[in-house]
C-alpha cells in the first residue's frame, strides 16, 4: 500500500515544555495506525499540527509523497485530512444536522445554503453508520455519547483521505464502538488512511494494523500490531506494567450508617423504583448500557436532575432534593461524565479549579480566600493525582486531555465528601494513571467515604468494586457481590 | 427505519410539550406573551390610551431602534458586543446633510446610500481592531465610538441643522397611511425590507451560518475551515453600513440634524436585541426576536409617556424590563431538558 501521509521531524514547544521532539510518523492508505502514549505524551499536539490547528516549530508534512510544508487548517481540509478532535469541537448552539454538515458546507463553498441539504447530508452519514440521532436537536441538549457520535459523523460527511480519530470512543459503549469499527473496515477498503488514538487497549488491538508509541514527545517504538501484546504495549508507553488485579479496600469493622441510601426514587420518563445503598467505606459500581439511565440516576442523586418520587439519605440525613447546592452541602461529591463542559473552567488556572468545590476549606473567617492554603491544597492534589504541569497557575486548557480529567477528580477529592459519585472516573486516562486513580479511590474509601462509581470499564469495576449494581432501561437489574464480581459475570449480565 | 424518526405517542399532550412546540427557536413566544401582558396592564390602568394612534407612535419610535438593532444583532450573534453604532449612525446622518448643504445638492435615494457607505467606512475601524489586531470587541468599539464622535464634533460640525434639503424633507413628511392621528412614515418600508434581508442572510447564507458558528464556538469554527477574521470583517462592515442607514432614517424622520442625538440610545438598542434572545454569550438570536424586543422596549417607553411618568424613570423601567426579559430567556433555556426517554411508557410497564 502506498504511503498516504508522513510527518517528518515535527518539533513543538510550549513555553519551556517540549511537547514533541523530532517526531516522524507515517500512515499508509487502507491501514489503521494507532497512536499510543500516556497522558501528555503529545498525541493530540501532533494531530493538531498535521491538521493546521497548531503550528510546529520545525518539521514538515508529506501527502502522497509530496512535501506540503506546514499546512493551514484550510490546506489540510483541502488535502483530504479530517480530524475527530478529542474535545469534539462542535457547535453547541446548532442542531445535530447542521453540525454534521458544517465541514461539508464550508468545503463546498456555496454562498446560499439550504436546511434540507444539510439534513440530507446528515441523514446520509447517520444512516451509513447505522446510528440513532435526533437530527433537529441542538447539540447542547444531547448526551456526551451522542456528541461524540456527531463528531464522528461530521468527519465522515466529506470524502476523506486521511482520518484522525483522537479518542473518539471515550463516552461510547461496545454497541457504538462496534458500528464504528465496521465503518473503519469499510473506510479501509476504500483506501482511507486512519490514525486512531485510544487508551482502551482492547480497542487498540481490535482496530489497528500498526502501532506507533509516543513517550514524552518522542517516538519510543513503532511496529505492526502483531508485534505487540496488550502488556507489552502498556509497558512500552509507560515504561512499567501497572497492576490491574482485583484488590479491595478494607471495609469498616463494625456496621455504621450507610453513606448513601437511595429509596425508591423515580423521575418521569427516565427511571423508576431505584433503590440501593452504599455503605461507608464501600465502593459500589453502577453499570449498564449507554442510555440505560445510569448517568441520569447519578445526576439525580447529586441534584442536577430533580426526582419526582422517593427519598435520598446521605450519612443518615435526608437530603433535600433538586439542587446541586443541596447535594454539595449534604456531603456529595460528583465527578460528571461531561467533564469538559461541566467539570472545569478551561481558561482558569489549575489551582483555582482544584479548590473550586472546597472554597470553605481554603477561606479565612471573613470569607476571603487564603492564598497560602489554596496553594497548599492544590499542590497536594497535583501531587497525589500526578497532574503533569510545570506550574499550577497555568490555565487548565494547557493540560493534555487526560490531565484535565485529573483536575476534575482532584477538585472533588479536596471537598472530602461523605459520598463520592464518579461518572466514568478513568475515561480517557492512561493505564498508569488509571491504576493510580483507582488506588486513590481505595484510600479514599478506607477513610470512610462511600463511593459510587458509574462505569462500563469491566476490568476497572472488577479491580475496585465491593459490589456491582446493574441498570437496565431505567430500572435496577440485579447486583453482584464480593466474590461473585468477575469480568465474565459482568459481561454476561451486560450482554443479556 | 429512518434513524431520526422518533416514535409518536398516543397520549395527551402535556403543557410543557405544547410549550416546546410553540416556544420558537429563541423563545419568541414568551416575549410575545410578555408584550400582550403589558398591553393588558395598559388596558386596565389607562384604557383610553389604547388607540390606533398609540400603535402608530410605537411603530414610529421603534423604526430607528430596529434599524440600529439589525447591525448589532449580527455582532452579538457572533459573540461580540458593539457600542459604537449610535456614533456611526449619527456621524453618517449628520455628515451627509452637511455635505448636501455644503455643495447645495439635493436628492432622495443617494443620501441614504452615501450615509450607508460612510457607515461602512467607519465600521471598517471596528473590523480592523477586532479581526486584525484581535482586540476584545467591546473595548474596540468603545475606542472607535470616542474617535468617531471626536472627529464628528471637531471636523464635521457641532451645530444644530434645523431644516433638511427640500426633497429629503418631503420624505420626512410623507406617510403611507395613518394610524389614528399618527402618520406611518414611508421609511418603515425600507427598514422592514432590511429586516427581511438580514433574516434571510442569517438563516440561508453560508455567511449567516458562519456567524452562528463563530458565536457558538470560535475555535471549532476555525477547525472546520471557516475563515473567522474574514467573517468578522464582513460583520463589522455590514453593521457599520446598517448603522449609517439607520442614522439617515433618524435624521429624516426627525426632520433636523443634530450631532448630539442617538448617542445614549445604545442601551435601548442593546436591550431590544438581548431581550429578543441574543444572549451576550453569542451563537443565539434572530431577527424575529429582535423585532419583538424592539416592540417591547418601544411599547414600554410609549406607555410611560401616556401614563405621564417622568422621563427620569424611563431608564429605570427599561432596566427592569431588560432584567425580566433576560431572566425569561435564561429560565427558558435552562428548562430545555434532555429529550431522550429511557423508561418505556407507563402502559408498557404496567
Ligand atoms: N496550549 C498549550 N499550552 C501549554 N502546554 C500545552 C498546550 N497544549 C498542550 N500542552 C502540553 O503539551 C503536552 C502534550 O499534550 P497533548 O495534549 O498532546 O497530550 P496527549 O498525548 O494528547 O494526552 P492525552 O492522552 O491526555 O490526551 C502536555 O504536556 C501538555 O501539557
Ligand atoms: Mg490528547
Amino acid at each position: 500500500m502506498p504511503l498516504a501521509l508522513q510527518a517528518k521531524g515535527v518539533t513543538k514547544t510550549y513555553g519551556g515544555v517540549k511537547a514533541l521532539t523530532e517526531v516522524d510518523i507515517d500512515v499508509r492508505a487502507g491501514e489503521v495506525l494507532c497512536l499510543a502514549g500516556a497522558n501528555g505524551s503529545g498525541k493530540s499536539t501532533l494531530i493538531k499540527i498535521i491538521s493546521g490547528v497548531e503550528t510546529a516549530d520545525a518539521g514538515h508534512i508529506e501527502m502522497d509523497g509530496v512535501d506540503v510544508g506546514r499546512p493551514s487548517v484550510t490546506d489540510s481540509i483541502d488535502l483530504g485530512i479530517q480530524v475527530i478532535y478529542q474535545d469534539m469541537s462542535l457547535f453547541p448552539n446548532l442542531t445535530v444536522a447542521e453540525n454534521i454538515a458544517m465541514s461539508a458546507r464550508v468545503k463546498a463553498g456555496r454562498k446560499v445554503v439550504r436546511v434540507q441539504d444539510a439534513r440530507a447530508t446528515a441523514e446520509r452519514v447517520v444512516e451509513r453508520l447505522d446510528l440513532q440521532l435526533s437530527l433537529d436537536e441542538k447539540v447542547e441538549n444531547i448526551s456526551v455519547a451522542d456528541r461524540q457520535l456527531v463528531a464522528i459523523c461530521r468527519a465522515l460527511a466529506l470524502d476523506v483521505k486521511v482520518l484522525f480519530m483522537d479518542e473518539p470512543t471515550t463516552a461510547l459503549t461496545w454497541r457504538e464502538i462496534d458500528s464504528l469499527s465496521r465503518v473503519v473496515e469499510q473506510l479501509k477498503a476504500d483506501g482511507v488512511a486512519i490514525v486512531f488514538v485510544s487508551h482502551k487497549t482492547e480497542e487498540v488491538f481490535m482496530m489497528s494494523d500498526r502501532i506507533t508509541v509516543l513517550r514524552n514527545g518522542v517516538v519510543a517504538k513503532s511496529g505492526a500490531a502483531s508485534e505487540f501484546t496488550p502488556d507489552s504495549l502498556i509497558e512500552s508507553l509507560l515504561g512499567y506494567l501497572p497492576s490491574e488485579e482485583r484488590q479491595l479496600s478494607a471495609l469498616p469493622a463494625d456496621a455504621t450508617t450507610p453513606a448513601l441510601e437511595v429509596h425508591d426514587i423515580g423521575r418521569h420518563e427516565l427511571f423508576e423504583g431505584v433503590s440501593f445503598e452504599v455503605g461507608a467505606g464501600e465502593i459500589v459500581g453502577l453499570t449498564g448500557l449507554l442510555g440505560s439511565g445510569r448517568s441520569e440516576i447519578a445526576e439525580a442523586i447529586f441534584g442536577i436532575l430533580p426526582i419526582d418520587t422517593g427519598e435520598i439519605r446521605v450519612a443518615g440525613q435526608a437530603k433535600p432534593i433538586g439542587s446541586v447546592q443541596a447535594g454539595i452541602e449534604a456531603g456529595i461529591g460528583y465527578v460528571p461524565e461531561d467533564r469538559l463542559t461541566q467539570g472545569v473552567i478551561l481558561e482558569q488556572s489549575i489551582e483555582s479549579n482544584l479548590v473550586a468545590a472546597s472554597l470553605d476549606k481554603v477561606s479565612r473567617r471573613a470569607g476571603f480566600l487564603d492564598s497560602a492554603r489554596m496553594a497548599h491544597a492544590s499542590q497536594h492534589a497535583v501531587e497525589t493525582l500526578g497532574i503533569k504541569t510545570d506550574n499550577p497557575a497555568n490555565p487548565v486548557s494547557s493540560l493534555s486531555g487526560g490531565n484535565q480529567q485529573r483536575v476534575v477528580l482532584g477538585k472533588w477529592m479536596e471537598t472530602e465528601p461523605s459520598v463520592l459519585i464518579l461518572n466514568g472516573p478513568t475515561v480517557g486516562v492512561d493505564a498508569g494513571s488509571k491504576a493510580v486513580i483507582l488506588d486513590i479511590l481505595r484510600r479514599t474509601a478506607e477513610q470512610g467515604t462511600g463511593i459510587l462509581m458509574i462505569s462500563d470499564d469491566v476490568p476497572e469495576l472488577v479491580s475496585v468494586c465491593h459490589r456491582v449494581l446493574f441498570v437496565r432501561r431505567g430500572r435496577m437489574d440485579g447486583e453482584l457481590e464480593m466474590d461473585a464480581v468477575s469480568p465474565e459475570r459482568i459481561r454476561e449480565r451486560l450482554d443479556r | 427505519m429512518k434513524a431520526y424518526v422518533r416514535r409518536a405517542r398516543g397520549r395527551r399532550m402535556r403543557v410543557h410539550e405544547l410549550w416546546d412546540r410553540y416556544k420558537g427557536e429563541n423563545h419568541e413566544t414568551a416575549l410575545l406573551l410578555l408584550i400582550l401582558a403589558l398591553l393588558g396592564v395598559m388596558a386596565i390602568v389607562e384604557p383610553s390610551a389604547l388607540t390606533m394612534t398609540f400603535v402608530g407612535d410605537i411603530i414610529r419610535s421603534g423604526i430607528v431602534t430596529l434599524a440600529l438593532a439589525l447591525g448589532l444583532l449580527l455582532v452579538i450573534i457572533s459573540g461580540g458586543m458593539d457600542v459604537s453604532f449610535p456614533a456611526i449612525a449619527i456621524f453618517s446622518g449628520y455628515a451627509t446633510i452637511t455635505v448636501m448643504n455644503f455643495f447645495g445638492v439635493d436628492g432622495v435615494l443617494w443620501p441614504f446610500l452615501l450615509a450607508s457607505i460612510m457607515g461602512l467606512a467607519l465600521g471598517s475601524l471596528n473590523a480592523l481592531f477586532v479581526a486584525r489586531y484581535r482586540m476584545e470587541t467591546l473595548i474596540a468599539s468603545l475606542g472607535t465610538q470616542v474617535i468617531i464622535r471626536g472627529v464628528l464634533l471637531a471636523f464635521i460640525g457641532s451645530v444644530y441643522i434645523s431644516t433638511l434639503p427640500a426633497q429629503l424633507d418631503t420624505i420626512g413628511a410623507s406617510s403611507i397611511m395613518r394610524l389614528g392621528n399618527s402618520p406611518v412614515n414611508i421609511l418603515v418600508l425600507p427598514v422592514i425590507a432590511l429586516a427581511f434581508l438580514v433574516s434571510w442572510m442569517l438563516r440561508k447564507t453560508m455567511f449567516g451560518r458562519s456567524i452562528y458558528a463563530i458565536g457558538g464556538d470560535r475555535e471549532s469554527a476555525r477547525r472546520v475551515g471557516i475563515r473567522v477574521p474574514s467573517v468578522q470583517v464582513r460583520i463589522y462592515l455590514i453593521a457599520g453600513a446598517l448603522a449609517g442607514f439607520a442614522g439617515m432614517v433618524h435624521v429624516v424622520l426627525s426632520r433636523h440634524a443634530s450631532p448630539f442625538e442617538l448617542v445614549g440610545t445604545e442601551l435601548n438598542v442593546i436591550a431590544a436585541v438581548v431581550i429578543g434572545g441574543a444572549l451576550d454569550s453569542g451563537g443565539r438570536g434572530s431577527v424575529k426576536g429582535t423585532v419583538y424586543g424592539v416592540l417591547l422596549i418601544s411599547l414600554v417607553q410609549n406607555s410611560l409617556v401616556r401614563l405621564g411618568v417622568s422621563s427620569y424613570w424611563h431608564v429605570l423601567v427599561v432596566g427592569v424590563v431588560v432584567l425580566v426579559g433576560v431572566a425569561i430567556q435564561a429560565q427558558a433555556s435552562s428548562r430545555e431538558a434532555r429529550t431522550t426517554r429511557i423508561l418505556e411508557s407507563m402502559e408498557a410497564s404496567a
